[in-house]
């Protein structure tokens, strides 16, 4: 994309979170626990045309890097998302985000069963497996509708 | 076995279920010889769940080992019923007991309370998801009579709640025993319990009918098809009249076939097949003594290695 194209504007410091997939945005500020309140400047970028996508979304955040944790979440509901770090204006560091061993304190399940969902002092625990994650307690699989499963 | 608590099948090795069921039948033939072995000890029962068998089988295979048992009552009459957690609660008898035997009507309730207490915790029932000291007994009585290599079993009723159903398949696959799971298509395997048997390569075949594979099963499992799974009482009686048996149906299976049921039952295994060579289900309860004497034994002998026994042990 040129510059003249460009939806947002370019950050000095802070994470890019490109080639996410399209209407995710949102979630993935939500896994971040970014809604505006700590002062960062956030730009979305949503059904922003793309090559290898199609369609996809942008996430700009000023003046935060993300932690390998919150990449791990990320990679979740965000397989194909590239994650930019820039100082200075100048990408210094671009990663493919990877998929975790398990996340903790981020999904509910899905299962109204389940003990994770009865009022008990609990962080859900899931397990990530070949095309989903897996509930620590109650084992329930979780595969497409992971996003609308984040607790945060 | 090796293991702190008994929380699912699934974490059982062929050799941990070995273990068990061979101290079980050491029991089973001397059981004198464990009468006082955990003398001074307490296991607390702890069933947020009505149960009958269950609660009074391990409080029979306690007492046979010299232990003695509290109770925490009904729910209602508890401070359950006050709003406390299950894991306040179970931090709480943990001071009481030695060991805690759990039935919860939640899945993933044992999980949690074996990641709360120091002492052994023991699974007997978290909702629809695991029962493994039923699998247990259940390997103990098809091992008395067929072995556990080279098993055809056929698994019969509700397998999507059935909590025997889900350990009891996550074990066999140790023995890599041929599973065949009937059942209507509603009440299936759920999808975890699939993926597990998938992932460890077992060899399963899902039906709708048992005609088709009868006469090739070592071990008939029947289960309970509840009432309440059905949104409608007259599908209810239509899917539920399918999935019984009696003595007729079993004039085409093999002469030494093993039936089975984790009991109670209702009306799926006809009074008639309990005056054939076939019915296995009341021994098959009775066996959950000595299982339930050897696996209490040997949490506890886990929990405390500097010496098997309890503390006034006098022989």
């Amino acid at each position: 994309m040129s510059e003249h194209e460009l939806r947002v504007s370019k950050i000095r410091d802070g994470t890019v979170i490109d080639h996410v997939e399209a209407g995710q945005a949102l979630n993935v500020l939500a896994i971040l626990g970014i809604d505006g309140s700590e002062g960062f400047g956030v730009s979305v970028g949503m059904n922003v045309p793309s090559d290898r996508l199609g369609r996809k979304d942008i996430v700009k955040v000023e003046d935060r890097e993300l932690s390998q944790s919150e990449v791990d979440v990320l990679s979740l509901i965000a397989p194909e998302a590239t994650i930019n770090i820039v100082r200075d204006f100048e990408v210094v560091e671009k990663n493919r985000v990877t998929r975790p061993d398990g996340v903790t304190g981020v999904l509910s399940c899905p299962n109204r069963n389940c003990i994770t969902n009865a009022d008990e002092p609990i962080e859900t625990r899931f397990d990530v497996v070949a095309d989903g994650v897996r509930c620590d307690y109650c084992s329930t699989i979780l595969r497409a509708d992971i996003a609308d499963h984040i607790d945060v | 076995m090796r293991q702190d608590h008994l929380i699912t099948a699934t974490q059982l090795s062929r050799d941990d279920i070995e273990a068990v069921l061979d101290r079980a039948r050491a029991v089973a033939d001397d059981p004198a010889a464990y009468a006082d072995r955990h003398a001074g000890r307490v296991l607390a029962l702890c069933f947020f769940e009505p149960s009958t068998r269950t609660r009074m089988s391990f409080d029979s295979a306690a007492k046979r080992l010299g232990m003695n048992t509290i109770d925490m009552g009904d729910v209602d009459s508890s401070s359950v019923s006050k709003g406390e957690s299950l894991s306040d609660t179970v931090r709480v008898i943990e001071g009481y007991a030695d060991a805690l035997v759990l039935r919860h009507p939640s899945e993933g309730a044992a999980t949690l309370a074996g990641e709360r207490v120091d002492v052994p915790v023991v699974n007997a029932g978290d909702g629809a998801g695991q029962h493994p000291s039923q699998t247990l007994l259940d390997l103990h009585t098809i091992r008395e009579d067929h072995g556990l290599d080279d098993l055809t079993i056929g698994i019969m009723g509700d397998l999507k709640y059935g909590r025997t159903v889900h350990s009891l398949a996550a074990a066999l696959t140790e023995f890599d025993a041929n599973q065949h799971f009937i059942s209507p298509e509603s009440l299936r395997l759920p999808r975890s319990v699939r993926f597990d048997l998938h992932e460890t390569g077992a060899q399963i075949r899902e039906h709708e009918e048992l005609d088709p594979v009868l006469d090739e099963l070592d071990v008939l499992y029947v289960t309970r098809i509840q009432k309440e799974r059905f949104p409608d009482e007259n599908e209810y009686h239509r899917v539920a009249g399918e999935y019984r048996i009696d003595a007729e149906t079993l004039d085409a299976a093999a002469d030494d076939l093993t039936v089975m049921h984790p009991l109670p039952r209702v009306d799926e295994i006809a009074p008639d097949v309990d005056e054939t060579e076939h019915a296995r289900y009341f021994e098959q309860a009775h066996n959950g003594i000595p299982v339930r004497m050897a696996l209490l034994d040997t949490l506890l002998e886990n929990a405390n290695p500097d010496g098997d026994e309890g503390t006034e042990v006098d022989r």
